[in-house]
């Protein structure tokens, strides 16, 4: 026992328990069974059984035994681990360790360079860049000590590794964290070469082009899976694809998605559902925040533990720029795994993402403190991770047969205080605080054999770096003990101690008289003394001031009986905020519901033959326009009062672009697969600004980055209702089209995408439908053989009359040509959108049957809106379209009502007319006037209360409401502000705390909105708004 | 009108409409008596005459008030009964003139020069009378604009224009009333730290918002940094303009004259509090007469600013909320606050794509979220020229002041009743035809309709 100790101490690796046969041996052959048995311990073999006072027993490796009362094999080295905890080892499921990682070309972006339209890897792989199934962890991976260790000093034996990198990323391996060295390396490092497949939305380093947004991202990731499986048919016109195969190959493994938060969690996951895949998805942290959606995903999730640190709001003017959101996040973010475990979706925890992997433990005590069960995150990193990559046999509890992958700590694993001593990898020690072994604690007989004789002490070791010595006085005395060398030196007087009372037992010496003359004035005697410890015997040698040289030793005598002060982990409850629906300061606690509601006396824009009715009542019931009429009642109804005020529909913004986590897909002249649909990102704080304009619907269309851009959605303002729920259920679909400057990127220097005029636009409309014919009839002759495409399927839905198109356009020359492409392959162009020359051709584009769509004064921010007019909607209205005045602007959507009222103004245009431009007529373009746009018996409950005159610049919208349910209240905003601005205050003062308290803060980080936009314009927004637009992302 | 209609349409060789405004003349001077009965007159000082006549005379001012006389002579009258009579609106700082058509035509653009330091560019040079916004602006009761040069640090000079004119030297209304200085930011820019940047953005596209600067610097000292640099500049010009005759002249040191000599005023471009109180700093130290422009946080010290004399013009009100925790309405209401805590302040349009026509708009939307009209509209009329250094001649219909006048259907501020009618600068009748409007009778005509 001692010899070994002292072995292990000395030599940090030395036993070569395995080796590898097919390797030489340079010098003489050292094989060892590295039997080992660790006695006396409480062993945690897994969540559910716990063995105490049990012995384990590895050889080769391997766990062979485990268990009371079991037989130590001779040959073992016994361990004593009395009063330690032995637990497996953890597993980080989402690491890249041992992998390098792919870093962008150096010098970034040049948001100015060319397009890159095709992929830069070489060889049979796939057409895009991003789509790397190929990749392969295992062949790339080499152990790496420096990584390695940080990872084993918290307790992490095993890791899955892979390359964090692309949209479809390859394979992970499962490695452990032993150190790679002559006899032992890679070969027997590496447990599993292909365990896991992984997949994100981030394209990382890929330089092509496409995809340039989240949409774009989902839509390549559905079409890969498409692709694939058309593979499998051997298709010869393909060849051979290497990525496609991999893609298949890959898919018996476990799926894992990166997703960054929890929308992208979702939207992972309908993907998967799509193709009949259940990804495991790593978490973004902010899950708690909709627990119940990511619930409904049966997901298994990995967490990460990167909670956001503490800002320095100290500065009141830094303090504002950040969001009451981020305030709460950064409180709330360690309630994640705790929410997980409430809400029994089951979770792995990683490493991943932190700053300093030191963190995790402190984290992990943090979640713990939140509610988090200490069973259910030592199974999340033990059980559940091992079970998902079906490693489970090798590795995650201690069981006979598994892999010696344990820790051994000095009390139950989670405590504050518990000391990790070793962690064994595959058999091997690792020390990671050996000092740690002993409990040092206690009293000890010191015998100091100085040339004037044997001075005997009692030394008091309160801690590895505390002591008393106590004589005929207690002698404070500088101590330190680091698991094997002792340091001790003091003062065999005691220093002035007078004025402290307690503990200072024994006489006080002469030198106390004077009061002031110093410790040292009074010639003490000081040891300084270092030695060995071996369990209970400590001796050594040391020197006395004068120099004399003296020996001494130590021996065990008592136990340290001091009562152990730790404190309990607070057990009151913390104070903290509510998670709210937005994630948002005007979130709801509780989401509102639907009521019967009866508005009295008001004056109602019908929209309707009966027009502008004065007066009158309107019921809502179930959502829905129940009854318009005077002397209405219904007792079921709540009452409110419209004396004075004007009832209108609400108003339907034909063009906006709030609401999206990604607005353009640049990447590509014709990306009709992409779909906004799939990115809605409804806590945009701009749902809830619009609906105090009165906006109750908005159609989120593509940006304007290319001819044929992605599907748009039209949604309704349900603020607080998660992504799905905000669509508009049952409308028809439509598209995004592009003509003019944005598609031929007029303003980039270097544009090399086809269009660069607008007779190539005419082409690219031209080509793509022809190619949709083709690839209609193919389809139907041949259904199997031929190659599904996302792409041309939307164009064919035009063709079909099942896909509806809104086509941005400024010029006459560009509106004509697009009508005659239409008027070609036998469609419509059911709205032109902008169309600031639509006065132009108003005549043509009746005979087509467009609607159109525009701004009320918008002119001469580009070449092309030169000849841009505010009389534009009057003349197309005059000459019988269907007309709509729209935003593309998420603060002019705000007063959509008075861009309506301009076209009184601009062209004379009567007032319930003008109205209709922004409710009605955009309900006629979209295909939902059945449901929306008028107040009409049976109708959808979309109303706004305004105080004034609809059209006038001095009305406000009093009360929004959605389905009948309101949405938005002047009153109930009023008391929002209020809790705002408490809510804010409770955070800073709790930020402030934190920083006093000395807890590392990061500087205030301003919570910067970003604004998506068409790409088109200048936009009015905040001073922390970024404005993204198209060619931002146009060569992304 | 008919007129110009008929001119219009039988010009068709013109394919190229941009040169349709060439029928659109400046108004000759007009020497003799102008008289604007029976109309509400809004004085433009908080003040309302019903039923007042406004008599004008050689372009000035004479007379404001009831049962004024009108000679049987050979003198005009405008009958504006009904109607509603404003003093002309003015744009306090623009690039109206020098910005034709912001992107993509680069040689239309003459509002941003190269440098930091440039307070000797003087916008009045590049301002184009016959830039095609002039007209729509007009149309909507605009007649006067601050031209502001942009970009660097200091930018230049700006002056003060009158919107009918046929060229700059003829529209100037006052040369070089201010110089124009961008306070630095106080403000860590976008994605520099890391964290908080919103999810879904491509990692790349940071990359754009990242530049300049060191990683982890302190965007409050790199800020105060630039400010000294900009305090030295003034102070060495204050020491060089002590000594008369210089063997090297320095043109930049020059420029500033007026600020020194107050007869300009130093127009602070600055939306972040602690850029406002740097500007504040600026007053004190060197004694400027300071207007902060933009503004937008100006609410937040309100009571600093009146307190320290310092004036505001707000630019933008049609904004969206600072931050997503401010009140929705936070851009509509400040100038209720500025009004309350009683700063001098104007407002501006700095729209882009409306291109400043929505002026009065702005007005009104003040006027909802707490302004009175009288002192909404004040806020475009005498509160900017007082601000403009050209109050003593324009800003509010008072005997002694230029004949500017507009005279509309309805409210002005109210986008449903704002059609202007009649606009005079110094009595001149201008014209309120446009582009826009010519392009309407255009097709008009070819739809035939009424």
């Amino acid at each position: 026992m001692r010899k070994f100790k002292l072995l292990l101490s000395g030599l940090l690796f030395v036993s070569l328990i395995q080796a590898q046969e097919t390797f030489p041996v340079n010098g003489i052959a050292d094989k060892r069974s590295g039997t080992f048995a660790f006695t006396n311990a409480t062993i945690v073999k897994d969540v559910q059984t716990t063995l105490q006072n049990a012995t384990l027993i590895i050889s080769d490796g391997k766990i062979i035994a485990v268990g009371n009362n079991i037989t130590i094999p001779k040959e073992a080295v016994v361990v004593d681990c009395k009063e330690k905890y032995i637990y497996p080892s953890f597993i980080d499921i989402y690491s890249d360790y041992g992998i390098t990682t792919p870093q962008r070309a150096p010098g970034g972006f040049n948001f100015s360079a060319p397009a890159q339209i095709t992929s830069n890897t070489k060889g049979a792989y796939n057409w895009n860049q991003a789509i790397k199934p190929e990749t392969d962890a295992s062949k790339l991976f080499a152990a790496d000590e420096s990584k390695a260790k940080p990872y084993r000093e918290i307790g992490f034996g095993t890791v899955l590794t892979h390359v964090k990198d692309g949209i479809a990323r390859g394979t992970g391996a499962v490695v452990t964290l032993a150190n790679a060295k002559d006899g032992f390396k890679e070969n027997l490092i590496l447990l599993k070469e292909k365990a896991s497949a992984h997949y994100s939305f981030n394209r990382g380093t890929s330089s092509q082009s496409y995809p340039s947004s989240v949409m774009g991202s989902i839509a390549l990731l559905r079409q890969t899976y498409l692709d694939a499986q058309w593979y499998k048919s051997k298709p010869s016109k393909e060849g051979i694809n290497l990525s496609l195969q991999a893609f298949n190959d890959n898919q018996s493994l476990p799926q894992i998605f990166e997703g960054d938060d929890k929308w992208t969690d979702l939207r992972a996951d309908r993907v998967g559902d799509e193709f009949g895949v259940q990804y495991i998805i790593k978490a973004g942290g902010n899950e708690y925040q909709r627990i119940a959606d990511i619930a409904a995903t049966k997901a298994t999730y990995i967490l990460s533990l990167n909670y956001p640190q503490a800002m320095d709001v100290e500065d009141p003017n830094d303090a504002r720029l950040v969001s009451l959101a981020d305030m709460k996040h950064w409180e709330l973010a360690p309630t994640n795994p705790a929410a997980f475990e409430k809400a029994n979706i089951p979770f792995a925890l990683t490493t991943a993402d932190l700053r300093d992997p030191k963190q995790f433990l402190t984290n992990l005590r943090k979640a713990i403190d939140l509610g988090l069960s200490e069973n259910k995150a030592l199974e999340a990193l033990t059980k559940t991770p091992a079970s998902l990559l079906n490693i489970y046999d090798k590795v995650g509890s201690l069981d006979v047969g598994k892999i010696a992958n344990f820790i051994i700590t000095s009390g139950p694993v989670f405590n504050e205080k518990t000391v990790l001593l070793n962690n064994w990898i595959q058999g091997e020690k690792y020390a990671v605080k050996e000092d740690g072994w002993n409990d040092v604690k206690g009293n000890y007989t010191l015998v100091i054999n100085a040339p004037s004789g044997t001075i005997n002490y009692t030394l008091d070791v309160k801690s590895a770096s505390a002591a008393n010595v106590i004589g005929k006085d207690t002698l404070t005395g500088k101590f330190s003990f680091d698991g094997k060398i002792v340091k001790l030196s003091f003062s065999t007087t005691p220093a002035r101690r007078s004025q402290f009372g307690g503990g200072a037992a024994g006489s006080f010496s002469g030198q106390g008289g004077g009061g002031f003359g110093g410790g040292r004035g009074g010639n003490p005697s000081q040891f300084r003394l270092s030695g060995f410890a071996n369990g209970g015997r400590w001796n050594g040698n040391g020197e006395d001031t004068a120099g004399n040289k003296v020996t001494w030793t130590a021996k065990f005598d008592s136990a340290y009986t001091a009562i152990d002060s730790t404190k309990k982990r607070p057990s009151f409850p913390q104070r903290l905020g509510k998670v709210v629906y937005p994630f948002d300061g005007y979130g709801w606690e509780e989401m509102p519901k639907q009521e019967n509601i009866l508005i009295k006396n008001a004056t109602v824009w019908t929209n309707e033959k009966d027009g502008v009715l004065e007066n009158t009542d309107v019921l809502v019931k179930n959502g829905k326009i129940a009854k318009v009429g005077k002397n209405l009642s219904d007792e079921s109804a709540k009452i409110i009062d419209g004396t004075g005020k004007h009832l209108t529909a609400g108003i339907i913004d034909e063009h906006s672009h709030i609401a999206a986590a990604s607005i353009n897909e640049g990447g590509q002249s014709v990306t009709s697969e992409v779909r906004i649909g799939d990115n809605l990102n409804p806590e945009d704080i701009n749902i809830y600004r619009q609906l105090s304009g009165g906006v109750t619907s908005s159609h989120i269309l593509h940006g304007s980055a290319n001819t044929i851009g992605g599907q748009t959605q039209l949604i309704k303002l349900r603020w607080g209702a998660n992504d799905d729920d905000l669509k508009f259920k049952g409308a028809d679909p439509f598209i995004k089209f592009a003509l003019g400057e944005n598609v031929k990127r007029t303003t980039s220097q270097n544009n090399n995408r086809f269009p660069d005029t607008r007779m190539g636009v005419d082409q690219v409309l031209d080509d793509a439908f022809a190619r949709a014919k083709d690839y209609e009839a193919a389809m139907k002759a041949d259904p199997k053989g031929t190659r599904r495409d996302l792409e041309l399927d939307a164009l064919v839905e035009i063709l079909n009359k099942k896909r509806f198109i809104t086509c941005h356009s400024y010029v006459q020359s560009e509106i004509t040509s697009a009508m005659r492409i239409g008027d070609k392959y036998g469609f419509k162009f059911n709205t032109f959108t902008h169309i600031l020359e639509g006065y132009k051709v108003a005549d043509k584009m009746k005979v087509h049957g467009s609607n159109a769509s525009t701004f009320s004064d918008w002119w001469y921010y580009k070449q092309e809106v030169i000849d841009a007019n505010a009389y534009n909607a009057a003349i197309m209205q005059k000459v019988g379209l269907n007309v709509c005045i729209n935003s593309d602007d998420a603060e002019q959507a705000r007063r959509l009502n008075q861009e309506a009222a301009k076209t009184v103004k601009y062209g004379g245009v009567g007032e319930e007319d003008a109205l209709k431009m922004v409710t009605l007529n955009p309900a006629k373009a979209l295909h939902v006037a059945d449901k929306v746009g008028s107040i009409k018996i049976g109708k959808d409950a979309d109303l706004v209360l305004w105080s004034n005159h609809p059209l006038s610049i001095y009305a406000v919208a009093e009360k929004t409401m959605v389905d009948g349910i309101v949405f938005f209240d002047r009153t109930r905003d009023l008391e929002l502000r209020k809790k705002i601005s408490s809510e804010r205050n409770r955070l800073v003062q709790k930020m402030l705390g934190e920083k006093r308290s000395g807890a590392p803060t990061r500087p205030a980080e301003p919570s910067w909105q970003v604004i998506l936009s068409c790409g088109d314009h200048d936009h009015h927004d905040g001073l922390i708004t970024v404005d993204l637009s198209t060619d931002d992302t146009i060569n992304n | 009108m008919k007129k110009i209609f008929l001119s219009i349409s039988s010009l068709f060789l013109l394919s190229v409409l941009a040169v349709a405004q060439e029928t659109i003349y400046p108004a000759k001077e007009y020497n003799g008596l102008l008289f604007i009965t029976n109309g509400t007159v809004h004085v433009g000082n908080g003040e309302v005459i019903e039923g007042a006549t406004i008599q004008i005379s050689k372009g000035k001012i004479v007379k404001v008030g009831k049962d004024i006389a009108i000679p049987a002579d050979d003198v005009k009258v405008i009958d504006a009964k009904g109607k509603q009579v404003y003093p002309g609106l003015i744009l306090s700082s623009s690039d109206l003139g020098l910005k034709e058509i912001a992107n993509g035509v680069r040689g239309s653009n003459d509002y941003q020069e190269i440098g930091d330091l440039n307070p000797s560019v003087r916008s009045i040079v590049a301002y184009n009378t016959d830039s095609k916004v002039i007209g729509t602006l007009r149309a909507n009761g605009i007649l006067f604009a601050g031209i502001t040069p942009e970009g660097g640090e200091i930018s230049g000079t700006s002056s003060v224009v009158q919107l009918d004119a046929w060229n700059w030297e003829d529209a100037a209304y006052k040369y070089d009333n201010g110089i124009h200085l961008n306070m630095p930011s106080f403000i860590q820019r976008f994605g520099r730290r890391g964290g908080g940047i919103p999810a879904g953005i491509p990692p790349a596209l940071l990359a754009r918002f990242g530049g300049g600067g060191a990683e982890g610097s302190d965007p409050t000292k790199q800020a105060l940094e630039k400010v000294e640099e900009l305090k030295t500049f003034f102070r060495e010009a204050k020491a060089y303009l002590q000594e008369t005759s210089h063997k090297e002249t320095n043109l930049k040191f020059e420029a500033v004259k007026g600020l020194f000599d107050k007869k300009q005023k130093l127009f602070v471009h600055a939306d972040q509090v602690k850029q406002m109180l740097s500007a504040i700093d600026f007053s004190k130290e060197f004694g400027f007469d300071v207007v902060i422009v933009g503004a937008s946080e100006s609410f937040q010290i309100a009571d600093l600013l009146k307190a320290n004399n310092i004036a505001v013009i707000l630019n933008q009100e049609h904004s969206l909320p600072a931050t997503e925790d401010d009140d929705v309405d936070q851009p509509y209401k400040t100038p209720a606050a500025l009004q309350k805590a009683g700063v001098l302040f104007a407002l501006n349009d700095t729209h882009d794509e409306s291109r400043y026509r929505n002026l009065s708009f702005n007005a009104g939307t003040a006027a909802t979220y707490g302004l009175t009209k009288e002192q909404a509209l004040q806020a475009i009329t005498l509160n900017a020229a007082k601000i403009l250094g050209i109050d003593d001649k324009t800003g509010s219909l008072e005997v002694g002041k230029d004949g500017n006048v507009v005279i509309a259907d309805g409210d002005i501020l109210d986008m449903k009743s704002s059609n202007v009618v009649y606009a005079f600068i110094q009595g001149r009748q201008v014209s309120l035809d446009n582009k826009q409007k010519q392009l309407y009778e255009r097709y008009k005509y070819k739809y035939s309709i009424k």
